[in-house]
Parts: C-alpha cells; structure tokens; sequence
C-alpha cells in the first residue's frame, strides 16, 4: 500500500511540476508582457525599469528557476497590474468562485445520479427515454448559450431574478443553474451506462437466484459496482471547483476566479494567471489522487493482489 | 397448448420415488419478443432425485429453469406452470419467490469467478443466504459460513471469509457458489454448467463434491450440461433437450446403452469414443435451428437421417416407448409398441 | 521413417509479472525445457490444464513468440527472426487456428475476401484466379457461394470454424497449430469440423499441432500426444498407448477424469488441490503436492525423462523406481 501511495504522490507532484513549465513557457513565449502592460507608447526606460524590477531582463531558464525556487518558498510572485501578492488576490476570489461551483456540484449530483439510476433500472421506459433526451440537449448546449438563454427568459422577460453580479442569494440562482445543467446530464448519461453494464453481469443474476429482493440487489450489489466507474467523472468535477466556472462567471460578471483568469490573460498578467493555473493543477491532481485511493477503496481487485494472474 | 404425455414421466417413475414430485413443470413456454425459445416443457423433478438435462447451444436447457425461477428479463414472457410442492410459481408475488429462490431451489452457474460479486467479501455473499433464509444473524454467521466452506472442501475455510473472489481460483469459487448454495439448505439444486469453465481435474473434484452433496443432504439435483459424459456420470435420470422441447428422457444408463429419439442417438454417433477401436466421427448433419426459424414440424427433421413426410408437418409429443423411457419421434418408436399417454388420466393432482 | 517438419529442442519461455499490484516482479517459466517432434502428416497433440503452457508452446513454434532457451526448426533449419522477410516467407508455410473463430475473422469483411486475403497479400495469381481459389478452398472446407459473400456474424460457430480453415489453408501451408480449434462448438458440429481437419490432413498432407484439453478428441486426432503440466512435459508418446494405459500419475488423473456418456465402472481418481500457479511452482516435481503416489524424494529433485520399452518418455521419480522390473504400472 506504501509503495502505491509513493508512486501515486510523486505522480502527482511530477504533474503539477509539467503543468507550471508549460504554462511558464506558453505565457513568457507568447508575447511581452512589459509591453502589454505598460502600452506601446511607454518610453524605453520605463520599460527596461519595469523589466529589471520584474526580473524580465533575465535569461529564460533563470526566471524560470527564479519562479519554482519562490514556490518552494510559497511566494507567488506579485500581480504586475495591482502590486499585490497574486497568491492573495486568487484566494480572494476562490469563496466566490466556490459559491456557484460548490452548490452546482451538488445539483449535478443530486440530479443526474439519481436520473441515471432510474433510467437504467427503468431501461426502455418513457422515463428512461426522456431523461436520455433532456441528457443529450443538456450537455450538448454550450454553457454560455444556456447561460443566454436563462438570463432572456427569466432575468428579462419574467424579470424574476437579476442578470448577473452580485448582492443577494437570487443572484446565484442562474450561474448555479447553468453551471449544473451540463453536468448533471454527463453524469446522468454516464451514470445510467454504468449501471446498465453492471445489471448485466452475472453476479447480479446470482443475487436474485440467492432470493434477495431486487431493491436490494440494486442497492447491496449493483450499486457499488456501478460506484468504482462513476467515481472517475465525479472526481474531475470535484477538481474542476476552482476553475470550471469561468465561461458563466464571465456571462453572469461574477467576481470569482474564472472572471480574473480572463482579466489577467487579456493583460498579460502573468503571476496571477501563472498562480490560478498551479491552484487549478493542484486541485486536479488532488481530486485524481483522491480518486486514486477511493478506487482502492470501492474496487478490492486493485488494491489486493490475486491468487490467481 | 400443454403436450399431452406431459406429466407422464413423474406417473412413470419407479414407486421409489415418492408419489408426489417436488418440483413440477408443466406446459412451460417462453418467447422473447414473439419469438418462442422454449416451445413445451414438461418435467418432474422427485425429491432426493438427479436430473442432468443435456442439449446443444440453443435448446433452451437453461433457460428453462432461469423461467422456473422468474430470473428472465421482463422483455421474456413466460406461460404454462411451475409448481413446487403443489405451489405455483409462475407470476407467484416477488417476496414469496425470494423466499423460495435460494431457499428452496437454489442455483449456481457456469463462470463462477464472473458469477460472485467482485467487490463483496465472499464470506458476506454467503452470509446473506443465512441471513436471509436461515434467521442467522450476527457472529453465528461467520461460524457457519465457515462450516459449510468445510463442507465444500474449501481449503483455509477460516481465512477465506474475507477474501474477494479474485483471490481465489475458479474452482475454489465454484465451491464458494455451491457453500453459498447450500446455505439456504435448498431442496433442489440447479446446476447450469457447473464445470464448464474448469480445467478436467477441478471438473472431477467439483462433480464429485455434488455427488458427495447430494446423496448425503438428500438434495435433488438438476444438472444441466453440454456434455453427455458430464450428466452421464452424476445423474441417474437424463432429459435430452431440442429446439426449445423435449426429445427424449429416460433412466442415465439405458439411455446412452439404447438411445431411442435419432437425435440422440446423432449426438452419441457423433461424440468421440474414449474407448474401443477408432472410427470416423457421424456427424449429424446441417445446423442447430435458430429459434426464430423453427421448422413447422419436429425441430430435428431437417437434419434427421429418419425423417418421414409427416415429421416436417407434425409435431411428435413425447411419448413412453417403455417403462420410465419416452421419446417424441414418430419415426423412431413406431416400430416399438407405442402408447401415448393420455393427460387427463395420469396428472397427479 | 519420415522427416520431421517440427522440431522443439529444449525450449524455455519466462516472462516477468507481478502478483497484484504491490508484490515484486518474479519471473513465472510458463514453459520449461520442452523438447518435441512432429512427423509431416502426422498430428501431435498438447495436452494439459490452464497455465501448463500449451498455448505458448504453439506460439513459440510458430514463431509468434521468442524462446528464452532453445531453439526451434522448421524442417531442419532454424526459424527466421520475427517480422524479416524470410520470417514472412516461412509463416505462409505455418498458420494457426484458434477456439474463437469470431474473434479471429474481420467483422466487416465478407468471407471470400477474407479466405482470399493471404493470395493478395502475396500477390498470387490474377484477381480473378484469386477469387476462383478461394472459392475452391471455401468449398472443400463445406463452405458454398451464399456463404462465401456473408459476413461472419451471419454464420453459425461451425461455419465459421470452416471458413477461419479456409483461410488459413489458402496459403497451402506444411504446419497447422490448432489451438482448442473445436472446444467452442456444440458436439454434433464438433463432429464435422473434427472430420473436416482430418480429411484436409489426409488430402494436403498438413502437420498438425492440435492443442487440446479435450482427451476425446485428442484421441480422435493424433498419433502422438505431449501432456504438460506447469510448463513441463511429463509423459510423451504415441496416444494410444498414453490414454489406454497412462503411467504419469497426472496422466492417469487426466485419463481418469475424462466424462464419458454411458456409465463406467473405472474408479475416477479426484486430484487434490487447485491447477498450480506458474508463478509459484513447487520444488521437485512441480506436480509432488498433488500427486497421490508421491514419494520424498519428489520434493526436492526434478524428474528426468526415462524412456519406458513402448517407446514413450516419463519424468515421474515412482515410475523410475518401478523400472528395473519394467513394469509400467504403479
């Protein structure tokens, strides 16, 4: 078990290692970030002062050791627009970010595991086909059409809820319901593939030959069967909390993390984009080692060696 | 619709046998979405008996009994009886069935290793039978589940309480299926291809272990295979399946001696001999029939070297040809004193 | 006496795997210090249970898979390295059939094209003599036009089986390696494809490999049979003499397990224990645990071969000490 946990975690650390290179060379490579956000017309001083004070005058590979040294150091570097640490500007706006995304995760799962079971269970049945139907539209929309499409109907023709930003609790309706439609149709859809796949196995036939009732042959044997596979999709929605918002946060103006990844590319401010993508990687990675473990947990074949190869 | 020899075989039987057959299937037919796979069955299963029900892919041998016990997808729609000491079974309410399912009949299937539950402990899968059944609740369950783990020759029976099934191998989960079986003490057990999947010495073992099983528990068996050596050995009584019916039935050892039905007599022609001098192979010719296309008449006219006009429109009930023996072919018996029995005089009640 | 097609010299096959996810690597010998013969137009069969390394014994001598130890010859000159010309060249006179025909064909080819495949690979003949021999090979498989243009999902088992023959006959080769070629199929279609090979075998004067867990059909096919257990052969000769009167003790379990139809008097001999894992072989006779007439010094030393005077080899320590008597029962 200590062997799989070392291996896992110097996976992960390997990981997120990869993804802040890569976005130090896709962000340093892509353009000047001096000249973006000082403007074209800055005299040449004032550009070489901003590039000495921000260590762009440096070789490559020096700003980048510069940077994974200050990591280690748990320095994020500071936000070239605003001054301040980029760390804290990001944490800032993860509460608001966690807003729309925790409660979103909460209705994909309240929905669509539910809607998945069911329509398994009920293969073939008017349900079963409309909670198909409604799982195609809902993830095949983009969110930002649905997003549109929400504020038209009812933030404008019913002028029920407010269009975007912030203030009250009915200002999170909306995003939150944009945001979990799409996944609670994926996990709907996945959900229901699961669980039919598992109906099918022979030890279910088994059960019910054993004389146990049907609800609980779907609860005692197929559900955590269907459990190890639906786990994987759940995972990368738990680690997309940080981060999977930023199409809505933009439609509604939310001010959360995904509003400031946009801001701060557009500017070219690269600590604070650097800093939210290394919080994104660190909570995808997490969210897979979480995963890693659970599937250790729910799946016995993986985490203890057979008898038989 | 029922065949009118149908309960013949259970009037036929030797006095020894108890007057009233356990288990009682009469007029039995399944279609899956209008196409008939099972097409008539009839069968009577005594109590303590051995009954090894042979037929090629397709003859509907295991279906049957997955109706019997209402384990069939609801897309099957089952008709004709089921009775089990008298009881119906078919269209029987789900509690009622799941205490007999398990219970009273119990089954195990071909692939044992996909057959157990792969996230469950297997002493838990075996455990729920006690628990369900049996009233066993609490430590008591662990200490009987290791007595029957005993009892099937499971070795280390105490550590294997917690082992997942893919810690152990096809045999010893073929004996975790029959343990879990056996727990709640059934009156019939099922077995569809127990062996399949195993390698020839672990066969024997686990034939051997039924055999042991039942003589001493008094248990009937139904064993249902692909290969005639298999039934031939464990069974005293031998139904031969065709196309979704009945060819022929009759005691183990006169009917490989003797077959009566030609299709039987095709398979045993066609099986390589393990003794004696070698000689090519008789193939019964052509193809096992889909069941969406049944031939109107007996379903092994087309390929029966004996075939006459009628046996292409007609279909043959099964018939006695002698004491405990039937046979439903009109060409074959016809030379033999023939007496179909008459339904209405012969069922017990 | 006539030449050998095949010949096995003390071929060893290892691989390294884990046992479950967290154990170390070890090596498992799936097959160790086999040695064997095939006569042209004759069959030898491989006998044994899941992991006594029937199948990759066919493989290694087909080629497909590399030995570790040993060498192997193809009519008296060694096998060619894999994926060279002269490799390819070679596999057009050795083919192998396996138990699943489905798996084996093209789903989305019709059979023709798939039975004329190896021709237009090869660049035999004109399209048209092409398609006019694989018609001929479909139609001495029992295989006729209606067949010929179906799919494979649109045959039934045994048809398949034929057509999978057809195809690998096509090329015309020396050597088949057939893996459990009928275990799949219902008994009376057994029966015809059993005929079917036998006849071919008769007419094209093939050698077969006819790897096997089925003694009947063994017996049906082959003059000479090689039964293995854990990787190693423990009794080899001709077949009726192994199966009227085996001298192993796995052998005579194997013999004795066999289920024939109609009751028989013979006492069946219930072996102990499970198939072993290669992975963890017993020391000595790999098959000392579950021997009942095992003897101490089984446990720790390795049979050798003995050749008895009917001509068979057994590596068996209690067959050894029976010897000096020549007696061959135990």
């Amino acid at each position: 078990m200590l062997r799989f946990a070392a291996i896992r975690i110097l996976r992960a650390v390997l990981t997120i290692a990869l993804v802040v290179t890569f976005a130090f060379l896709v962000l340093r490579l892509s353009g000047d970030p001096a000249r973006s956000i000082m403007g074209d017309d800055a005299s040449p001083e004032a550009m070489a002062a901003f590039r000495r004070e921000w260590g762009l005058d440096q070789p490559l590979w020096m700003q980048y050791l510069h940077y994974f040294a200050a990591i280690f150091q748990g320095e994020l570097g500071r936000s070239m627009r605003g001054g301040g640490p980029a760390l804290d500007l990001v944490l800032g706006r993860i509460p608001a970010t966690l807003m729309l995304t925790l409660p979103a995760l909460l209705m994909k799962l309240a929905i669509g595991i539910p809607a998945g079971i069911y329509a398994a269970l009920h293969r073939d049945s008017a349900i079963d086909r409309a909670v198909m139907v409604t799982a195609v539209a809902g993830y095949t929309v983009p969110s930002f059409v649905l997003g549109l499409v929400l504020v038209q109907v009812l933030a404008i023709w019913f002028a029920w809820l407010p269009t975007g930003g912030t203030g009250s609790l009915q200002h999170l309706i909306l995003p939150i319901i944009t945001l979990g439609v799409g996944g609670a149709a994926v996990l709907a859809r996945f959900v229901r593939s699961a669980m039919l796949e598992v109906l099918g196995q022979p030890y279910i036939r088994t059960a019910s030959a054993k004389g146990i009732p049907w609800a609980a042959v779907v609860r005692g044997h197929a559900l955590p069967n269907a459990a190890i596979p639906t786990v994987t999709i759940v995972g990368f929605m738990v680690g997309n909390l940080i981060a999977g918002s930023v199409v809505v946060e933009s439609v509604f103006s939310w001010p959360g993390v995904g509003n400031l990844l946009v801001v701060s590319v557009t500017a070219r401010d690269l600590a604070v984009v650097q800093c939210i993508l290394l919080l994104v990687a660190v909570a995808m990675v997490l969210s897979n080692l979480i995963v890693d473990f659970l599937y250790g947990f729910l799946d016995p074949r993986l985490s203890t060696g057979g008898a038989e190869t | 619709m029922a065949n009118p020899a149908g309960t013949a075989p259970a009037s036929a039987l030797p006095a020894a046998w108890s007057s009233q057959p356990l288990l009682m299937i009469e007029g039995l037919t399944v279609d899956f979405s209008g196409v008939q796979v099972i097409r008539g069955i009839d069968l009577t299963v005594a109590r303590g008996a051995s009954l090894g029900i042979v037929g090629e892919s397709g003859s509907g041998k295991s279906v049957t009994w997955l109706a019997a016990l209402g384990l069939l997808p609801r897309t099957a729609t089952v008709s004709g009886s089921i009775r089990l000491d008298g009881e119906e079974l078919r269209g029987a309410a789900a509690t009622r069935l799941d205490r007999i399912r398990g219970g009273r009949v119990a089954m195990i299937f071909q692939d044992p290793s996909s057959a157990l539950n792969p996230v469950i402990r297997i002493g838990r899968q075996v455990g729920e039978v006690l628990a369900r059944h049996q009233g066993v609740s609490g430590s008591s369950i662990r200490a009987q589940t290791k007595r029957l783990f005993d009892l099937v020759g499971l070795p280390d029976a105490a550590r294997r309480f917690d082992a997942y099934p893919h810690e152990l191998s096809g045999g010893q989960n073929q004996r975790v299926m029959i343990a879990m079986a056996l727990a709640g003490k059934p009156d019939v057990l099922v077995a569809d291809e127990p062996t399949t999947a195993l390698d020839a010495t672990i066969q024997a073992q686990i034939l051997d272990l039924l055999t042991t099983i039942r003589r001493e528990r008094g248990m009937a068996l139904v064993l249902i295979s692909h290969d005639l050596g298999v039934v031939s050995e464990t069974c005293e009584r031998i139904m031969v399946m065709y196309g979704g019916r009945v060819v022929e039935t009759a005691p183990s050892d006169s009917i490989f001696a003797n077959p009566r039905h030609p299709y039987t007599q095709g398979l045993l022609a066609a099986l390589p001999p393990f003794e004696g001098a070698l000689q090519r192979l008789i193939p019964i010719e052509g193809q096992v029939p889909e069941p969406a296309n049944m031939p109107p008449g007996c379903p092994f006219a087309p390929r029966c070297p004996q075939r006459m006009a009628v046996c292409e429109v007609a279909i043959p009930p099964l018939a006695q040809t002698e004491a405990g023996r039937f046979s439903a072919c009109i060409a074959g018996p016809a030379k033999e004193a023939q007496q179909p029995l008459k339904l209405s005089t012969k069922v017990p009640a | 006496m006539t030449a050998n097609i095949l010949e096995l010299h003390g071929i060893s096959r290892s691989y390294s795997t884990r046992q479950g996810l967290f154990a170390r690597k070890m090596p498992v010998h799936a097959v160790d210090e086999v040695s064997l013969s095939l006569q042209q137009g004759q069959t030898l069969a491989l006998v044994g249970e899941s992991g006594s390394g029937k199948s990759t014994t066919g493989r290694i001598a087909l080629g497909l898979e590399r030995p570790n130890g040993g060498h192997v010859l193809f009519r008296g000159s060694e096998l060619p390295p894999v994926d060279t010309p002269a490799w390819r060249r070679m596999r057009t006179q050795m083919q192998m059939i396996y138990q699943d025909p489905l798996a084996a064909l093209d789903r989305r080819l019709s059979i023709l094209d798939q039975v004329r495949e190896p021709l237009d690979v090869h660049d035999i003949a004109s399209a048209s003599e092409r398609n006019i021999k694989a018609l001929a090979m479909l139609d001495a498989v029992g295989l006729n036009a209606s067949h010929a243009s179906s799919l494979p999902h649109q045959l039934s088992g045994g048809q398949r089986q034929r057509a999978v023959l057809a195809r690998a006959l096509i090329m015309q080769p020396a050597l088949l390696v057939c893996d459990e070629p009928v275990s799949a199929l219902d008994v009376s279609i057994q029966a015809q494809v059993v005929n079917l090979l036998m006849d071919l075998q008769k007419d094209l004067r093939l050698s077969l490999l006819f790897i096997s867990h089925d003694l009947k059909v063994v017996r049906q096919v082959s003059q000479r049979m090689a039964v293995m257990y854990l990787g190693r052969i423990v009794e080899y000769g001709e077949t009726n003499l192994l199966l009227s009167n085996p001298t192993h003790p796995y052998t005579r379990a194997l013999v004795s397990a066999v289920p024939v139809a109609g009751r028989r008097t013979r006492e069946r001999i219930i072996l102990k224990g499970e198939p072993p894992n290669p992975a963890d072989r017993p020391t000595g006779c790999a098959f000392h645990p579950r021997c009942p007439v095992v003897r101490p010094e089984c446990m720790s030393v390795s049979p050798t071969f003995s050749t008895l005077p009917d001509g068979r080899s057994v590596a068996c320590h209690a067959v050894d000490a029976a010897q000096p008597t020549k007696e061959v029962g135990i």
